[in-house]
């Protein structure tokens, strides 16, 4: 049964996917050779790791019709690694995220993805494309009108061609119009060529040239880290995209090993690390893409023009690639949640504001990300610890309601919604809306018991749940009603 | 009549008033047929998938989103087909019942999501102007 699913998932959609692929494979050559620039390195770099990510996906990953080659994402992350230790500490750093994400595979880890809340992973997409925009930026410095007039053009044909025809993707349509003007009109502006060399090679298996010490992991590792959790989040982002369009559901587990391996075997072969693209991936199963091979078409494809075409694609404006740019960013950008920012809870939109901004000031995709869940568990628990004390006099007796959750955050407030000093004869404590989560919790009903009892008031404790009595049962013994 | 009948549904409480009056057409024919169609639309897959990142329904099955229409079905003891349909809402619903000549499309006034449809313009509206047939808009 296995072995027939993953022979229909090669050989299921032949013709969709030898044509999705190719769409797929033009549209990646200006995004691979964008992102080498972004991150500092030879457009190669970014080349080379497409195909090979996008061939090895194919046969290891967990959700076919995804399409996963060199990222912006990725490339916003070790901008500082290449400019500080150069290109071999980034090759090694790209195996260590290998290794990382199999483990995480491994050991399941991609379901804790959904604890991700849903602000925080509107702040990373948010802040991603916010990011690759700006990233875009220096493209413009000192340059003459002709660069922004050139970037205008290939965003209106970006955007308007599509009227025309759909057939073909309307950002290689904008990459060959722009390019072949400006060699016709003999601009002079800066090319891909400009920012590095195009080698018309297969690439080769090579050991990263870096000190086997502890040093160098040192250096590395936090970058492996960051790469490992950004990669896995949006593949994981983008496998949850490709089985909603497809109506179909993909192994998560699967493919966070597929992308280890991926970014294990990219490494040694000289390209930077990379994940799923959502874009990407989405032109792919619109195209009509649905199986594996789609993706090994596509890798294939790419390396195949780049070998035959390499002279022409360094004579792309950078203009061209920066319209390129822009336009990703503009459909990275999730502009349904600002449409819905005043409707959603106040700490929701906080929390997607806050994870935005940290990367915007950090420059790094984790920190944000951390940052946002970080806030948001705080909200979370200065939310649920709002807790409610209500109570009734009868004669000389009064009893206590208490609703809400009892731990660590919430028994301060607790404390101080009693009247220890009442003339009252008696108290009743009724917990039965309430939930003890902890030791803290144990302790300040054991307090509030005590302190009643130094002013000699009968305290009597009622309705505790079964979990709860468990748990104070565990940690005390003074509760005397139980 | 109606022998041939078209509903398109979202899985909304809308699409469930349409599914009532749909299976009422259906019921009047012996050997009527209802198809019922859903449609992924790719260009909001995006932010559909963000949108609902936390809630119980990632994951889900578009078809099962269909689950309680089907029931309906069943209990009036229509016979029905489900089809899901890729593409924009509007254009697609049109296309398809364009080219199967159905001969009523039965369709709720508004879907899912009351803000993005004040957004980008009414699914139902766009059925009604275009299809080469009946269309029954349920309020």
């Amino acid at each position: 049964m296995e072995g027939f699913s993953y022979k229909n998932e090669w050989f299921g959609n032949i013709k969709g996917d030898i044509l999705s692929g190719i769409v797929v494979a033009l549209a990646l050559i200006p995004e691979a050779i964008a992102f080498s620039i972004i991150a500092g390195v030879d457009p190669m770099v970014g080349l080379y790791a497409s195909f090979t990510i996008a061939v090895t996906i194919a046969f290891v990953g967990g959700r076919p019709g995804m399409i996963s080659a060199a990222t912006g994402a990725m490339a916003l992350l070790f901008i500082d690694l290449v400019a500080d230790h150069g290109l071999e500490y980034l090759l090694a750093a790209t195996i260590v995220t290998g290794v990382i994400q199999i483990l995480f595979g491994v050991f399941k880890l991609a379901r804790y993805m959904k604890f991700i809340p849903r602000s925080v992973m509107i702040g990373f997409v948010n802040a991603l494309a916010i990011m690759i925009f700006t990233s875009q930026l220096p493209h413009f410095e000192g340059e003459g009108c002709i660069v922004y007039a050139l970037v205008g053009l290939t965003l209106a044909i970006i955007y308007l061609f599509p009227y025309l025809t759909k057939a073909v993707p309307s950002t290689l349509v904008a990459i060959v119009l722009v390019t072949a003007l400006s060699i016709f009109m003999n601009y002079g502006i800066r090319t891909v060529g400009d920012m590095g060399a195009i080698s018309q090679t297969l690439p080769v298996f090579l050991l990263p040239q870096i000190p086997l010490s502890f040093e160098t992991l040192a250096i590395i590792f936090p970058y492996s880290i960051a790469l490992a959790i950004v990669g896995l989040l949006e593949s994981l982002l983008t496998a949850s995209i490709v089985d909603d369009m497809t109506d179909s559901d993909s192994n998560k587990n699967v493919e966070s090993r597929g992308q280890g391996i991926a970014n294990i075997i990219t490494g040694f072969f000289g390209g930077m690390a990379g994940c799923a693209m959502i874009g990407q991936s989405v032109i792919n199963v619109k195209s009509g893409g649905r199986g594996r091979l789609s993706a090994l078409v596509a890798g294939v494809f790419l390396m195949f023009l780049i070998v035959v075409l390499g002279n022409i694609v360094i004579q792309i404006p950078m203009a061209a690639l920066a319209g390129v740019m822009i336009m990703v960013s503009i459909s990275t950008f999730d502009w349904n949640s600002i449409r819905t920012l005043h409707l959603i809870p106040r700490t929701d939109a906080l929390v997607m504001v806050v994870t935005v901004l940290t990367v915007v000031f950090t420059h790094n995709l984790a920190i944000g990300v951390f940052t946002g869940i970080l806030l948001s568990a705080v909200f979370f628990v200065s939310k649920i610890s709002n807790i409610k004390v209500d109570s009734k006099l009868e004669g000389s007796h009064r009893t206590y309601f208490v609703k809400g959750e009892l731990f660590f955050a919430s028994v301060t407030d607790l404390l101080a919604k009693f009247d220890f000093k009442e003339k009252v004869k008696s108290v009743d404590i009724e917990l039965s809306r309430t939930h003890i989560w902890d030791d803290s919790a144990v302790a300040a009903v054991d307090k509030i018991v005590s302190k009643f009892e130094e002013n000699n008031i009968i305290v009597t404790v009622k309705g505790l749940n079964e979990d709860s009595t468990e748990l104070v049962n565990k940690l005390a013994n003074k509760l005397g009603s139980h | 009549m109606y022998k041939r009948i078209l509903l398109a549904t979202d899985g909304s409480e809308h699409s469930k008033r349409a599914a009532e009056n749909a299976l009422t057409i259906g019921k009047c024919n012996s050997d009527s047929k209802m198809e019922i169609v859903y449609v992924i639309d790719h260009d909001k897959v995006k932010s559909d998938v963000l949108s609902n990142w936390n809630t119980a329904e990632i994951g889900d099955k578009h078809k099962s989103r269909l689950k309680g229409i089907e029931q309906m079905a069943i209990d009036s003891e229509v016979n029905y087909e489900t089809k899901i349909l890729h593409g924009e809402p509007g254009p697609a619903i049109v296309e398809y019942a364009n080219k199967n000549h159905f001969d009523v499309v039965v369709i709720g006034s508004r879907g899912l999501n009351g803000l993005q449809e004040f957004v980008l313009g009414s699914v139902s509206h766009k059925v009604a102007k275009r299809a080469n047939c009946p269309v029954l808009i349920v309020k």
